[in-house]
């Protein structure tokens, strides 16, 4: 198994006001290809700003980041852009384009890369909603969705473009119990079938059963591997 | 990517974005509607001023024409001794000199007893001065005494003289003075003058007793065929008094152009309210844009965090302005070209709606828009998405 995201050493902290806030300490974790891990944490341990690091959101300084064999620590914005591109990103909140349908929403993943036709895309985009059980919501705008409805549709966005890392943040955060584990679920079958490794950061203990590894985040370190 | 789809993609989602929220789109079509409309009539308003401003210089018929230098405009002479005109015969390229007089005075209209002023051009009606069809057939009635032709694109203050010629009421007032309306040209009213009436210089005299056949406003030079209009000009220069200014037929146009563009403040104040336009329309264009992009500021960063680059924004942002100038522009154009009759068939002004025109406004109206968009570009950086996550 080859190794996606490597973290070794990593500090993160934040300036605020001229004090220095750390955030994340000599920090070590490595993914494997195709797995599943769950990282988990009280609020304010960082775990939302080490993903925003990992999906090469947020620059970092110190230590070292490799993400499919890019180094992300003092990177350009294109090494950013690149990295970027072939993750999946599912917020806590769905954050679909409230203009778009449900197949334009999951087509805009496409629309960067010009390797395919419009009715490729179409269809991609139509096949990734049957997967995720909403083939017949293909015209309906997020506001016609419920709340389940939407983070689906966000899921079939972030998988769309069969990338090979799928960083999601508290993706049930907002929904019912059985809209949340329906929707980890297919997660975890989408990931399965592609072989992408998924990190998932969540403090809903209800989810954690589709893991693979669960690590749980403290003060910026992590305590159990 | 490809040149296509580096535009196409952003444009989509740009035009998807404005028909999301059609109260909001239909404001700000309304926004740079009015900002369209608003240049449309400054700028309408301001060539029919220098239209009619020159409509009776136009017609005249000569090479040089002499003013004194301390005439404004043609509405507004300052009369001169006629002899400085006898004495340009001196030089051999002049063929025909004659004196034209003008006086601004009240009408009486026939009908209404109402008194309004017009402009009164006198001259030998033989020399042709103005090239009216009307008033060269009719040279030899307008020789006899008392008579005058009316300018029938006069403003209607003046009576419906057409209807009222046919009847035979042609008696009426000028300046106190009695005289008959014998025919009738065309030539448009100006901002100095409500309308015109021709007469023969020696009419002109018994309209205005005040003033004398040898004090001219105007001198109008014919010169022989083949002779150098600039040459005599410079020739007759050194020759007349300095008072006297000579203009080719384009330097008097210009002349009366530039007054008023620059003397009168009226040019100024169309082309102030065009800015004003421009300005009020870029103000609300820039507020719908900047809006715009704080209310999809987290779909922005969304579209960030999936690996869209900061120019696709820039590119969605200025196909944004541009679909509006076009949306805006359409409707605008429409409404101005109505309002452009409705001002030709109320207020009699020339107000022609020209391919060149509207294409001049509509670059105004897409600069103001890429202006707006170019001002709230700045705002996109605020779509980080480390901060919004």
């Amino acid at each position: 198994m080859s190794t996606v995201i490597n973290v070794r050493n990593l500090n993160f902290s934040f300036d605020q006001d001229e004090q220095v806030l750390p955030v994340l300490k000599n920090m070590n974790i490595a993914i494997q290809k195709g797995e599943i891990v769950i990282m988990t944490g009280p609020s304010g341990s960082g775990k939302t700003t080490f993903l925003t690091i990992v999906g090469a959101l947020r620059q970092a300084i110190e230590g070292s980041v490799e993400v499919l064999g890019q180094q992300l620590i003092n990177s350009s914005e294109q090494t950013k852009v690149s990295i970027r591109q072939q993750t999946g990103y599912i917020f806590q909140q769905h954050n679909l384009l409230k203009s778009l349908t449900a197949q334009q929403n999951v087509s805009m993943t496409l629309e960067m890369f010009n390797d395919m036709s419009e009715k490729e895309r179409l269809d991609r985009a139509t096949d990734m909603l049957k997967a995720v059980g909403l083939g017949d919501r293909l015209d309906h705008k997020p506001d016609k969705l419920s709340g389940g409805e939407r983070q689906r549709v966000s899921i079939a966005r972030a998988l769309a473009g069969r990338p090979k890392i799928v960083l999601a943040d508290e993706p049930t955060a907002s929904l019912d119990k059985q809209s949340g584990q329906e929707a980890v679920t297919i997660l975890k079958h989408l990931a399965k079938e592609s072989g992408a490794s998924i990190l998932l950061v969540t403090h809903d203990y209800r989810i954690l059963d589709i893991a693979d590894r669960v690590v749980e985040l403290e003060d910026g370190m992590i305590r159990s591997n | 990517m490809n040149s296509f789809s580096w535009f196409y993609f952003p444009a989509r989602l740009a035009w998807r974005q404005l028909i999301h929220d059609r109260t909001k789109l239909i404001a700000a079509i309304a926004g740079v509607l009015f900002a369209c409309v608003l240049v449309f009539m400054q700028l309408g308003f301001r060539d029919s001023l220098f239209a009619s401003a020159i409509s009776a210089p136009t017609k005249l018929n000569g090479d040089l024409f002499l003013m004194h230098k301390q005439s404004e405009a043609m509405w507004r002479p300052v009369p001169f001794a006629r002899s400085e005109l006898m004495r340009t015969f001196g030089h051999p390229a002049v063929a025909e000199v004659s004196p034209l007089y003008l006086g601004l005075t009240w009408f009486k209209n026939i009908e209404k007893q109402t008194k309004r002023t017009l402009m009164v051009y006198g001259y030998n009606p033989e020399a042709e001065l103005f090239g009216l069809d009307t008033v060269i057939t009719q040279q030899r009635e307008l020789q006899v005494k008392d008579t005058v032709m009316f300018d029938e694109y006069s403003r209607p203050e003046f009576g419906p003289m057409r209807e009222l010629l046919e009847v035979g009421r042609i008696e009426t007032e000028i300046n106190d003075y009695t005289i008959r309306v014998i025919g009738l040209f065309r030539m448009g009213v100006s901002f100095a003058s409500d309308g015109n009436v021709v007469t023969s210089d020696q009419n002109f005299m018994r309209i205005f007793p005040g003033r004398s056949l040898n004090m001219i406003d105007i001198g109008v030079i014919k010169l022989h065929p083949g002779s150098s209009t600039d040459q005599v000009k410079i020739d007759l220069q050194q020759r007349l008094n300095e008072f006297i200014t000579i203009f080719t037929y384009d330097e008097l146009l210009e002349y009366e152009k530039k007054y008023w563009s620059n003397t009168a403040p009226i040019g100024f104040i169309f082309g102030f309210g065009m800015v004003m336009g421009l300005v009020v329309g870029l103000v609300i264009v820039y507020q719908i844009l900047f809006t715009d992009i704080v209310n999809h500021r987290n779909e922005f960063a969304t579209l960030k965090a999936m690996g869209y680059k900061q120019s696709y924004f820039v590119r969605l942002v200025f196909a944004t302005a541009f679909f509006l100038a076009v949306l805006g522009f359409i409707p605008g154009l429409i409404l101005s070209i109505s309002l452009y009759h409705l001002a030709e068939s109320q207020m009699f002004m020339p107000m022609p709606m020209t391919f060149g025109k509207a294409i001049n406004v509509f670059m105004f109206i897409l600069s103001m828009c890429f202006l707006a968009g170019f001002l709230a570009i700045r705002k996109l950086k605020d779509a980080n998405p480390a901060d919004m996550f």
